[in-house]
């Protein structure tokens, strides 16, 4: 009789056939991402350090760190520094990427709160209201920045209309085209567009708390915004943490809004828009990818950071 | 007191809802609209004239575009959608060392600034010979159509009860029979919410949409939309770009709305879980 023996062979010999078969079934999608991903940022990254053009892919030379920062001594003693360290324009797209990122996810985060929070309550509607803000995060960001772009018109816009008659304003105002008024017109549309998201998944979060203890602090006589500040919010953090991080992420890398609502403007042009701009527009591929390997690392070095101060756990639900 | 409380609450729901649907309103009012019409605020609708959308749809491109992000929208989702499902089989059924580690980064491709892979994939694209063809998006989306799906699918995959795999092993069933005859009847509905969020990031993409194409008519719709002008510098098209706007967004509201309950549980599956 060796049954039990035979068994546990078996077993083993069926974990390791289930091991070999992952192998195959991971690999297209490894092929994959390794073509699309690991392949063009290594090549990316390669450029960075090269003098290649548009027109001569294939044609560059390395050239070290001098498309970063490289300096030349004149016969006269001055040192001239050059490369994208140096580069004002590049140093305004930092700061344009960071301010609106900071200022949008925290708006974000804080209306996502609040209409999450209007959705966790009980009343009449409530799935039609659900509906209603699904339809900013339906609508392409291409759609969303032409519909707003239309509304912030100087002229015949909507948005100017209403803040006459309501007298917020004295005299219409060029919502996208002013230095002063670009980027608050960004900040709006992207917050109009991607508040849902952040809604839903605080939602989701605050979902997660069990209702129990709700009703204990209700018949302790806790007041409904200590209830907020000591009970929901630290229950709902680790859920807003993540949701904070995907938008932040989406924030620093943000194309799309800015290029279309507000082109060519100083006051909102973003690392991507600028880094686009060298590589494909200017003809100065190698000094555009740069500029996005930095980006990269920024995000990278972010990311980090956030995960390890913040103790996010990204690993997800806890059954491993 | 109680009913101030009440009061309060139904006035924050109706801004909300008001904020949330006014622009796209305003769109649909204005794509209605003709001549100088346009150039009047109004809030309530006064003409319906389809001018703008015959005008749009019998141009010489924009059908052409609508084409092209459908035929690009589904293959992508569709190649993304195959390779998923048998890699998250893997990841969620199978215990191999570095899973963990592999999760990981498939989490952090999906982090990616897309411009940071750009110059990189320009050269590919040019290599392959594929510049200014469906193809070069069909490649550069997977770079975010795989990893979301991936994971939203492990996720989706690990809820699935052990029993049924195991009894299917007992009869003598080989992961792929697995996959295709037990897992896949189980996983319709999340194939079919995972398709459709990959679907609307395909169809929404725009860096990659305008690098690698250079004609009109391989243009796809966003790229379409935000590069399209009038005559003049000083003369854009409203009335054309807001009928434009609606052609593309009305089917996505749509799908939106009747896949509404999956597609909140697809978004934090793929948000607040990992």
């Amino acid at each position: 009789m060796s049954l039990p023996e035979d068994s546990v062979v078996r077993d083993r010999s069926l974990a390791q056939q289930r091991a070999r078969s992952a192998f195959w079934f991971l690999a297209p999608m490894l092929v994959a991402l390794l073509i699309v991903a690991a392949w063009p940022l290594m090549r990316t990254i390669y450029f960075s350090f090269t003098n290649t053009s548009l027109t001569n892919l294939y044609g560059g030379e390395w050239i070290g760190f001098d498309n970063y920062l490289s300096y030349r001594q004149l016969s006269s003693g001055r040192v001239i520094w050059r490369g994208t360290l140096v580069d004002p324009a590049w140093w305004n797209a930092v700061w344009n990427t960071v301010k609106f990122s900071v200022i949008s996810v925290s708006l974000e985060t804080f209306f996502g709160l609040i209409v999450a929070l209007v959705l966790n309550a009980e009343f009449k509607g409530r799935g039609f209201v659900r509906a209603a803000i699904l339809i900013p995060w339906a609508i392409p960001t291409i759609v969303s920045a032409r519909m707003w772009g239309w509304m912030l018109n100087d002229q015949f816009g909507i948005i100017n209309d209403m803040m006459l008659r309501l007298g917020l304003i004295e005299q219409k105002i060029a919502w996208t085209a002013n230095i002063e008024t670009a980027m608050i017109a960004v900040i709006v549309v992207d917050v109009w567009k991607t508040t849902p998201f952040m809604a839903l998944l605080c939602l989701a979060g605050l979902q997660m708390i069990p209702r129990d203890i709700y009703e204990a602090a209700k018949l302790d006589g806790v007041n409904p915004i200590k209830t907020f500040f000591r009970v929901t919010l630290p229950l709902v953090k680790p859920a807003l943490m993540v949701a904070v991080i995907f938008r932040m992420l989406d924030a620093l890398r943000i194309f799309d809004l800015v290029y279309v609502l507000t082109p060519n403007s100083a006051a909102t042009k973003t690392m991507s828009v600028i880094s686009r701009e060298n590589l494909i527009d200017f003809d100065k591929f190698a000094y555009g990818s740069a500029q996005s390997t930095l980006l990269f690392a920024m995000i990278a070095i972010f990311v980090s950071a956030y995960i390890w101060l913040g103790k996010v756990d990204l690993s997800g639900g806890g059954r491993k | 007191m109680d009913y101030v409380k009440k009061m309060a609450f139904y006035l924050l729901v109706v801004v909300i809802v008001v904020i949330s649907i006014f622009p796209f309103y305003y769109a649909v009012i204005t794509s209605f609209k003709s001549g100088t019409a346009l150039f009047r605020v109004d809030y309530l609708p006064t003409q319906f004239d389809w001018g703008n959308y015959t005008a749009v749809l019998t141009s010489r491109n924009f059908p052409r575009s609508i084409v092209n992000s459908v035929f690009i929208a589904t293959t992508t989702v569709l190649f993304a959608l195959f390779l998923a499902v048998t890699a998250s089989y893997a990841l969620a059924r199978v215990r191999f060392r570095g899973r963990a580690l592999l999760l990981m980064t498939i989490l952090a491709v999906s982090m990616f600034p897309q411009i940071a892979v750009l110059a990189g994939l320009f050269e590919l694209v040019r290599f392959l010979g594929i510049y200014n063809t469906p193809w070069a998006m069909i490649l550069s989306y997977t770079i975010f159509t795989l990893p979301f799906t991936v994971w939203v699918l492990t996720t989706f995959m690990r809820d699935l009860p052990m029993e049924i795999e195991e009894a299917a092993i007992m009869d003598g069933a080989t992961p792929w029979v697995i996959i295709t005859k037990v897992f896949m009847p189980l996983l319709w509905p999340a194939l079919v919410t995972t398709g459709l969020l990959a679907f609307i990031g395909a169809w929404n993409e725009f860096l990659f949409a305008l690098t690698f194409t250079a004609s009109e008519a391989q243009r796809t719709v966003p790229v379409a939309i935000a590069l399209l002008s009038g005559a003049s510098e000083f003369e854009t098209p409203w009335g054309t770009i807001m009928a434009a706007s609606v052609i593309v967004t009305v089917p996505l509201v749509l799908l939106v709305l009747i896949f509404q309950r999956k597609i909140v549980a697809g978004l934090t599956a793929g948000g607040v879980k990992g």
